[in-house]
């Protein structure tokens, strides 16, 4: 499925939409960072949390959960919050 | 004749100046990481090739970045300083960034160790690229639920810091905490013990419970590695072991400028001699150069007394912080000394910290300075 990639990630990625596979929200996370090694942590905490700055949707809404299930054709968004200075 | 470099960490990127020995014409390299907190940035001494950057940013987790052609290109650590998963049901710690990169024992290639926020101690046995927790300290029940969240501290969570290793014993370790004094390793961290006997505390609290404590930063002595100074959030501190009372030697300090501060060092040659960098630690702590003027103090006698070190930094209206990783020193004779402020600008003595002049200026907000020997 189509991933979009906020700025601040595109080093590990090189563009601003990849394609990533999983099951789950863990399982695509899993799957972009096999495909760029290091992008989860960045993200993710090694609690699973999303980092206090970034956020995630899926078809438009707001997802905290890893384990939330993924279907072919969902468009996930992860982007940094407006924070910062 | 070598060449020398300066490491310049700062809150929005990194810049490696370098110089031959006169130190009088440096070259600017960078911005290295622009827009990334790097909180240290350090030049392996055993190979003069390895450099590790400890990083993150505002949004993204922290990571360790490698590189060994001095910052023309970067590698990322393939497992960064983490805490392991928690079971179900339990809160686990995350590491919010490493706060202090420590190369290891010359006996040990490739070991590095790291101090984070919460606090926490990391090792390398492999030049960086992977990381495991001390287990001896992380886990141990006489830390653990102890050692602070981001929450605490100041300002951004306690940070694990000031990680020596004894020149003489791989596996003789110090390491200081803002949130819980310094403690002592001789096991290669399998098991700590404090080091606190002497040191004071804020008014109200006990001295006796090492979370109290607050050393800023704590040096070894080169030339004698039983004698370390410390800057402490009360005082300045020296200790000579196998003796575990620390000394307050900060009472010599001009009473108007007292004895508080973030960084010091120590000469490489002489046990005597060690530099601070005062702040204003009164009413609500300003943290700021006292009365707005900047300046160095240096002791010749092992902190019996100090002399003012200003020639050539602001008279005046200079209301700007030393952090605790950003003063330095070379092994040059005389010694030259690197200070970094929050303000950003790099000021450099040639003479041991007789006469300062300005290095560089107009950078981001300086939170570390080191000194290297390139290969």
């Amino acid at each position: 499925m189509n991933v979009l990639i906020p700025s601040a990630l595109q080093s590990y990625t090189g563009a601003a939409e990849v394609e990533a596979h999983g099951g789950s929200l863990a399982e695509l996370l899993e799957d972009l960072d096999a495909r760029y090694p290091g992008i989860r942590f960045r993200m993710v905490d090694e609690q699973d949390r999303f980092r206090r700055h970034m956020r995630c949707f899926v078809n438009g809404a707001q997802v905290y959960d890893l384990g939330m299930a993924l279907l072919p054709g969902d468009e996930v968004i992860i982007i940094q919050a407006l924070s910062g200075g | 004749m070598s060449e020398l470099a300066l490491l310049v960490a700062t809150r929005k990127g990194a810049w490696i100046y370098r110089s031959d020995e006169a130190r009088e014409a440096w070259h600017a390299g960078g911005p290295h990481f622009l827009g990334h907190v790097i909180h240290h940035l350090v030049l392996d001494p055993r190979d003069r090739r390895t450099l590790l950057a400890a990083a993150k940013t505002g949004h993204l987790g922290p990571t360790i970045f490698r590189s060994t052609d001095l910052g023309h290109s970067w590698s990322e650590a393939s497992r960064p300083p983490a805490f392991p998963k928690a079971a179900e049901g339990e809160t686990g710690r995350a590491v919010d960034h490493t706060f202090w990169l420590t190369p290891g024992h010359p006996s040990e290639p490739g070991v590095w160790y790291a101090g984070t926020s919460p606090q926490a101690l990391f090792r390398s046995e492999d030049g960086g690229d992977t990381w495991d927790g001390v287990a001896g300290f992380n886990d141990n029940p006489a830390y653990v639920g102890k050692l602070g969240g981001t929450q605490d501290g100041t300002p951004d969570g306690a940070k694990l810091h000031s990680v020596i290793v004894d020149p003489r014993d791989a596996n003789h370790l110090y390491l200081g905490m803002s949130g819980g004094g310094v403690h002592e390793s001789t096991d290669r961290g399998e098991s700590w013990a404090k080091l606190i006997d002497g040191m004071e505390v804020v008014a109200g609290f006990d001295a006796a419970q090492w979370a109290f404590h607050d050393p800023h930063c704590v040096a070894i002595c080169p030339s004698n590695p039983d004698r370390l100074y410390q800057q402490n959030h009360c005082g300045i501190y020296r200790i000579d072991r196998p003796s575990n009372l620390w000394q307050r030697i900060g009472r010599a300090m001009p009473a108007e400028v007292g004895d508080i501060g973030f960084p010091i060092v120590v000469h490489p040659r002489d046990d005597r001699t060690a530099w601070v960098f005062p702040m204003d630690g009164t009413d609500v702590w300003p943290r700021t150069s006292p009365g707005g003027q900047p300046s160095a103090y240096v002791t010749r006698d092992g902190g019996k007394s100090w002399q003012r070190q200003d020639n050539g930094l602001p008279r005046g209206g200079a209301w700007w912080t030393v952090y605790r990783q950003a003063m330095a020193n070379d092994a040059l004779d005389p010694v030259g000394l690197y200070v970094g402020t929050s303000s950003g600008a790099v000021w450099a003595s040639t003479d041991e910290g007789e006469s300062w002049r300005p290095l560089a200026e107009h950078l981001p907000s300086i939170y570390a300075v080191e000194t290297a020997v390139l290969a």
